[in-house]
């Protein structure tokens, strides 16, 4: 399998390359799509800049990048080319290494599942088979890797692709099984945007399945392993923070960059659901529903953790794409992320209702976004109800193509422990509905 | 009777009245008036002061009570041509600009100045009460005290501007009121508003300041300045000749001197032909004076007001002034910005200064305050000189805060002689709140002018005794040292247009964004509240029907 991969990481650096010599790279670093004003490179120069010119880069309201970047970016600002390149296909291969142990595991289940005779004979279609699943960990490389979104978000040099980085080797280490790297990646990722921590519970479920540790409220082994999860997770996010204080001497950093993601104060146009809705707020509802959106973030935990605490690698899955849907600046680096995943579920496109119209939904908004961003801005001969309108619908196809697969997952469940040919009463041919 | 002598000694007041006449190479002429109340008092150190003569009472009040220490306020209506008009006397930037020193001994400056902004609005029925943190800097270095101090904290200094600030007759007529002779009398009768506003530029101004009385500064005293600088244009067509009178530019003229002022004076510009064959001035006078102002020796005509014969016969005087052509007065130093780009995303503020010295190079501070929603990259400013890079030795940059503060940008650069520098720095529009938009969005927002500062060399020696007797017009800046002259040149305010938002879709657009959120909700607590479940068909209306009936009689059901 290395040889398929090597080849593939070649194509991507190369492409990636190519892209960042052509006259390209400057157009694609200014596109609102891509970056946002958390994660742009412009910035991220222009705090160093400010650095220089010995003003703090959080005195005004232009960077709102992490410390720790600032430190890293004063080292490598020459090779930063190199850096995302780099950041990519850490990803890549961290995915592809998370996604074969996966599936290593998810043949062993559904052997013993097998021997044990649990599923019910006519779902026989329904198992998977090795051969089927070979190929499954090159294919997400793939997709991470030859996504436009994630071509576009490296070319551009946004941050986003070290959060992608940092995401991907926190699933590579719970998969895995270790729990202090989970927990120190996980706390770098929340660090850097603070929606991540809803991975938590996903994690928790992974690893306490992992150690056989049964998800029971009232059994002490269940809270033990939590509270030391908790703790290697704090303690890890506090000293990262407590690095921050040292590197720059003020605690400026956390209004600039936490209260910067959490109270939306700049209303650049991107793809999100954000900006046109609190540039067109009333200002006696803007704390009620800025606080309203940031909730609708967070609170699909608890209840997707309830309905999926078997099955906590499509917890994460899930999870992801809430955060790339509804976070507050959300960028196409985001989406490439999730997205990069869905080969893994593969074998539901049987089950798949929407997916043409989704992903010709996708398609379309994808094309109309610079075209309606060009008339607005430059043409003048549009306003800003059409860009964002493809916002809108490009949500609204985001949230269907989750729900989808969700919709698919769950009814390959029932179908494995109720049969795949299910019959009516008077045996005909029976329909499954949700009630 | 005997005059009963006073228990307090009077402190002695003095007012002053000129105005300065210079007709400009491109047919306009330029009349400036200046007005000034020197008064030996002690505002500060709690001294109440309260018998008021010639200094007005709303300004002397305005100082005790806020402590100021300077105060200089100007209301300018259209922008100073310097290439045509060469250089003006008292430098003002278009719009509204504000710049205040305060004591020492105020400890909240923030909140003075906010209260201090809101008085003078009354006081000039401007609209100055939208100065607020958003549009105010602290500057560094360019605005030190014109008066008397030592003071270098900057942090009692406030400068704002305020661009779109339009000027008329509701700000000439109190401005006027604060004259000692009101408009009855003197030279304030030739302040109509029907001609003065119906020219191409106006500016009025008030400059309070403490300056040394003697040359030991022994005593100081307050001095408070109007200026009124004003250009007409040239409306005449094609006489061959160009002729302007005071009735022509005033509709009146005229006819004595204000009697509570000391000095009274018209000056004359003839310093290009003192000859006369160019130049026709009538009627004649045969008093001359001579002046070093702006760097250059000039001679002037002098028309003394409080002498009867100046109004001759006719108790009235309307000077006349015939000439030719006139050469240029160069300028020394110019400048010029503008914004570059295309469309409502980024841009780049481009500013030109010349230096139009042949030999010379000398240093200028320019202070740039950019509003807060074009967002400055301090990274892509780059300054060149003739073609090559110049490297500004000093740089006070202090970035802004959104809807906070503006951004400061101070820098000192060195200009070579005979050469244009240009200053360029990209920005990125914002896109603002529905509510932060002014009544007319798509006119654009205004960012107030560039400041440039500097000590342009002077090619004749300038007189640094500042306590001697000589005209208003050339004692305003003070003058350090002989070799050269304090100038402030302003560049052109800009006007940029934002992104902007569709102002009547609020409720449309709560309701839209509202949805996609409740489709994304609906679906999630769909999937995860339901399960599956085989559909059985429900039964025909008839059927159901009679399954109701048999189950209220107790029969089962079919």
């Amino acid at each position: 399998m290395a040889a398929p991969l090597t080849l593939l990481l070649l194509v991507a650096v190369t492409v990636r390359a190519a892209l960042y010599r052509s006259s390209l790279a400057d157009l694609i670093s200014e596109r609102v799509e891509v970056v946002s004003p958390l994660t742009a490179w412009k910035r991220v120069v222009e705090g160093l800049a400010l650095l220089d010119l010995g003003v703090s880069p959080y005195s005004g309201d232009v960077f709102h990048e992490t410390p720790l970047i600032i430190y890293l970016f004063h080292f490598l600002v020459d090779y930063a080319e190199i850096t995302f390149m780099l950041a990519d296909v850490i990803t890549a291969v961290a995915l592809y290494l998370s996604v074969k142990d996966y599936n290593k595991q998810v043949f062993r289940k559904q052997k013993y599942a097998l021997e044990a005779d649990r599923y019910p004979l006519d779902c026989l279609e329904l198992i998977r088979s090795p051969k089927e699943m070979q190929y499954i960990p090159l294919k997400v490389a793939m997709f991470y890797l030859l996504n436009p979104f994630t071509i576009l978000s490296c070319v551009a040099k946004s941050t986003c692709g070290l959060n992608n980085a940092v995401i991907a080797l926190f699933v590579l280490s719970t998969i895995k099984g270790n729990v202090l790297l989970s927990a120190i990646f996980l706390s770098l990722a929340t660090y850097q945007s603070i929606y991540p921590l809803t991975l938590c519970a996903a994690a928790l479920l992974y690893l306490l399945q992992r150690q056989y540790i049964p998800v029971n409220l009232r059994r002490f082994s269940f809270w033990w392993f939590v509270a030391q999860y908790a703790f290697m997770y704090l303690g890890s996010l506090f000293v990262i923070v407590g690095l921050s204080f040292f590197l720059l001497g003020s605690w400026d950093f956390l209004p600039s960059v936490y209260g910067f993601i959490l109270s939306v104060p700049d209303l650049t146009p991107n793809i999100g659901l954000f900006w046109y809705f609190f540039a067109e707020m009333f200002e006696h509802f803007r704390l009620f529903f800025l606080c309203v959106f940031q909730i609708n973030v967070f609170f699909y935990t608890v209840p997707l953790s309830i309905k999926l605490k078997e099955h906590p690698v499509f917890l994460i899955f899930m999870q992801l794409a809430v955060i790339s849907i509804f976070k507050s600046y959300p960028t196409v680096g985001d989406i490439a992320l999730y997205m990069a995943f869905l080969p893994v579920w593969s074998h539901l496109h049987r089950f798949l209702r929407n997916i043409f119209l989704v992903s010709c939904v996708l398609l379309a908004c994808s094309a109309l976004f610079p075209v309606l961003w060009h008339l607005w801005i430059y043409a003048g001969s549009a306003n800003s109800n059409f860009y964002y309108a493809i916002t809108l619908l490009f949500n609204v196809a985001q949230i269907l193509l989750v729900s989808d697969y969700f919709y698919a997952f769950l009814r390959r469940e029932h179908h494995l422990s109720h049969g795949l040919y299910l019959k009516r009463k008077d045996g005909s041919e029976a329909t499954l509905v949700l009630k | 009777m005997m005059p009963v002598p006073s228990s307090v000694p009077q402190p002695k007041d003095d007012f002053q009245e000129e105005l300065v006449i210079r007709p400009l190479h491109s047919g306009d002429i330029y009349a400036s008036f200046q007005f000034r109340t020197l008064w030996e008092t002690d505002f500060m150190r709690g001294n109440k002061v309260s018998h008021y003569r010639l200094f007005p009472k709303s300004l002397g009040q305005v100082i005790s009570k806020f402590s100021v220490r300077e105060l200089h306020i100007s209301f300018t209506q259209g922008y100073w041509r310097t290439m045509q008009w060469g250089q003006p006397f008292l430098p003002s930037p278009p719009g509204a600009e504000l710049w205040v020193w305060f004591q020492d001994s105020v400890t909240d400056v923030d909140g003075t100045w906010k209260e201090l902004t809101n008085v003078l609005s009354g006081i000039f029925c401007a609209s100055l009460n939208f100065i607020d943190s958003t549009n105010t800097v602290q500057p560094s270095a360019s605005f030190k005290p014109l008066g008397i101090g030592n003071v270098t904290d900057h942090r009692f200094l406030r400068y704002a501007t305020l661009p779109r600030e339009i000027v008329c007759t509701e700000n000439l007529t109190p401005w006027k009121k604060l004259l000692p002779c009101g408009s009855k009398a003197g030279l304030a009768v030739l302040l109509k508003s029907e001609k003065l506003f119906h020219s191409s530029f106006h500016s009025q101004a008030v400059h309070i300041r403490p300056v040394c009385q003697d040359w030991q500064c022994k005593t100081t005293s307050w001095e408070l300045r109007q200026t009124l600088n004003v250009v007409f244009d040239l409306h005449t067509p094609g006489q061959g000749k160009l002729e302007w009178s005071l009735f022509k530019m005033f509709s009146r003229t005229l006819t004595e001197a204000c009697p509570l002022a000391s000095s009274s004076k018209i000056y004359i510009d003839i310093t290009d032909d003192p000859q006369g064959e160019q130049f026709e001035v009538s009627p004649a006078t045969h008093l001359l004076s001579q002046a070093m102002v702006l760097g250059d020796r000039r001679t002037f005509s002098v028309y003394d007001l409080t002498q009867q014969i100046t109004f001759g016969t006719v108790r009235s005087l309307n000077l006349l002034i015939r000439w030719k052509s006139r050469d240029m007065l160069r300028p020394l130093l110019h400048a010029e910005r503008y914004v570059a780009g295309y469309g409502l995303q980024t841009g780049e503020i481009h500013t030109l200064m010349y230096n139009n010295h042949p030999y010379r190079s000398f240093p200028v501070l320019l202070l740039d305050s950019v509003p807060w929603y074009l967002r400055l990259y301090i990274h892509t400013l780059t300054v060149t000189s003739k073609g090559k890079d110049n490297k500004p030795s000093y740089i006070h940059y202090q970035p802004s805060k959104d809807r906070v503060r503006p951004h400061l940008l101070e820098m000192l650069v060195q200009l070579p002689p005979n050469s244009v520098t240009e200053v360029t720095v990209q920005f990125e529009r914002a896109l603002l709140k529905w509510t932060e938009y002014t009544p007319d969005p798509n006119h654009g927002f205004y960012v107030g002018s560039s400041v440039i500062s500097s000590l342009v060399p002077s090619i004749v020696a300038m007189d640094t005794n500042s306590t001697r007797e000589q005209p208003l017009f050339s004692s305003f800046f003070p003058c350090k040292e002989e070799s050269s002259y304090f100038m402030r040149v302003y560049t052109e305010p800009l006007l940029v247009n934002l992104p902007t938002p569709d102002f009547s879709m609020p409720y449309n657009v709560i309701c839209l964004t509202c949805t996609v959120v409740a489709v994304g909700y609906g679906s999630l607590y769909n999937l995860l509240t339901r399960s599956f479940q085989i559909e059985e068909p429900s039964p025909g209306l008839a059927k159901r029907i009679a399954n109701i009936i048999r189950k209220m009689r107790g029969v089962p059901p079919l």
